[in-house]
């Protein structure tokens, strides 16, 4: 892994770290959920950046101290949250991604439950989680023609991820089950299941 | 208690927005011309977390239910109070039982209703704000529905009028470089920030959408979703930039040539379908 780390400007109250993948992006999160930099009101953990949001104009002394962060996650930090994840495995397009991935379907679903999957980010809905950790021969590419209306619940993949749709939109993942659990709730501490960090298993039920 | 006869082309109801959630996807949301919000509240002497009604395009019009303090800011509308012309940026005595109307704005979008104490109601994830992206926050305002009025009131208010500029004939929109602007062709920085550019139909409280010169990618490679932020100025494949306002999303995944600078944000909030507008390095 590469220790890159660049602090790009964005407008008069943000800043952008670009690392290089998702272990540098969850060390840059935790870093800086646990020692915020002052005014720090939110966090945009992404594929390979950074959202840091300030309530004042960044200084050049924030682009120093994040120059600073450490690239890989402390060992031994907080106790990582669990989730598993029941899924039943009748997605439209269940037999499409057996199809791409060379393996029939009990097989396909074998190895997605095997998989331990985190949450790397959010940020297409509320409480949608961008789960990675899948091997390399399930990465499948997006649908060609995105569904109109993907129900809620639908659990799906795209390129490196998987995830669980926590509402009805429309969406291009590849569908390949669904799961029944309460993936977003406003009345919830927190409300979303998924929460970056999370390490998450899919478990077959049916 | 207020009481909609009329909700206008939409209201909603808005506060500072719920900052804080992005990580799970949460926008922001809130009100889309804070400046106004916030002088609507301060007006009515509430605190700066009370919720004010947000009307876009005007055709608001509501009943207290018993005597209230209001003030309307933002794009400015004739306002009637019991029939009688009243001021905008001003409090404003609603009698129980009298009409608060507001007409159309001859010029901008959304103007703020503060009534003393702020709008109540119920709060998602501490936040009354509507946010149109996600379905966060309760729905727009429709005829028959009742508003609570709340004590988020402070100190008995001193001035009787603020003084305002309305919002300019020619609005210029002040930039700083987005943290893509090596995405896009060389010229399109200069392009941005010395061409027109108009409002499209296609624009609401997520964003502008804005027609003008085809700005050219210089990379065709995929942008990984990155954060977003209000006044990004974001460049999809058909060149046709789009600047995000409070309910944007909490990434994107084209790159972002500009940033609008956050004291300019609301002037963008006020501009519709139709208006011309420039941007001006900001440095």
């Amino acid at each position: 892994m590469s220790d890159r780390l660049v602090v790009l400007p964005y407008g008069d109250r943000a800043l952008l770290v670009e690392v290089d993948g998702l272990d540098a992006v969850a060390a840059v999160r935790t870093a800086l959920d646990h020692d915020p930099l002052p005014g720090q009101v939110d966090l945009v953990p992404a594929a390979r950046t950074v959202l840091v949001l300030l309530d004042r104009p960044p200084a050049e002394t924030d682009s120093a101290r994040l120059r600073r962060l450490p690239l890989t996650p402390p060992a031994g930090d907080d106790a990582v949250r669990t989730v598993d994840l029941p899924v039943v495995f009748d997605g439209p397009d269940l037999s499409d991604v057996a199809d791409l991935t060379g393996r029939p379907v009990p097989q396909l679903v074998e190895e997605l439950t095997a998989a331990e999957l985190t949450v790397a980010f959010g940020g297409f809905a509320p409480g949608f989680g961008y789960l990675t950790g899948l091997p390399e021969h399930l990465h499948v590419p997006r649908r060609s023609t995105p569904r109109t209306r993907v129900p809620a619940g639908a659990v799906g993949l795209a390129g490196p991820f998987a995830g669980a749709y926590p509402r009805a939109s429309p969406g291009g993942w590849q569908l390949v089950g669904r799961t029944d659990a309460v993936l977003f709730d406003v009345d919830r501490d927190p409300p979303a299941l998924l929460i970056p960090g999370t390490r998450v298993r899919l478990r077959e039920v049916r | 208690m207020l009481r909609v006869l009329a909700p206008g082309p939409l209201a909603t109801v808005q506060d500072a927005g719920r900052p804080g959630w992005a990580a799970i996807g949460v926008p922001r949301s809130g009100a889309a011309d804070r400046a106004a919000h916030d002088l609507a509240n301060r007006l009515v002497g509430n605190l700066p977390s009370a919720a004010t009604v947000e009307a876009t395009a005007g055709g608001l019009r509501l009943r207290a239910e018993r005597t209230t303090l209001v003030a309307v800011t933002g794009a400015p509308v004739p306002v009637t109070v019991a029939g009688r012309a009243a001021p905008c940026n001003a409090p404003l005595t609603v009698p129980a039982g009298a009409e608060l109307v507001l007409g159309t704005p001859a010029i901008g979008l959304r103007s703020y209703v503060a009534v003393r104490g702020g709008v109540d109601v119920a709060q998602v994830l501490g936040s009354r704000s509507t946010d149109r992206l996600s379905g966060l926050g309760p729905e727009p305002l429709a005829a028959g529905d009742v508003l609570a009025v709340g004590d988020a009131a402070g100190e008995e208010p001193v001035v009787d009028v603020a003084p305002v500029r309305p919002p300019p004939d020619r609005p210029v929109l002040r930039v700083l470089p987005g943290p893509r602007r090596d995405w896009l062709a060389p010229d399109a920085w200069t392009r941005l920030t010395s061409d027109g550019w108009t409002v499209s139909p296609d624009s609401d409280r997520v964003g502008l959408r804005l027609t003008g010169p085809r700005l050219e990618r210089a990379r065709d490679d995929e942008l990984p979703s990155e954060g977003l932020v209000p006044g990004a100025v974001q460049v999809p494949p058909d060149g046709a930039p789009v600047l995000f306002l409070a309910d944007h999303p909490v990434t994107g995944g084209y790159p972002v040539l500009a940033v609008v600078v956050t004291a300019d944000l609301p002037m963008a909030a006020q501009l519709r379908p139709g208006d011309e507008l420039r941007f001006r390095a900001a440095r």
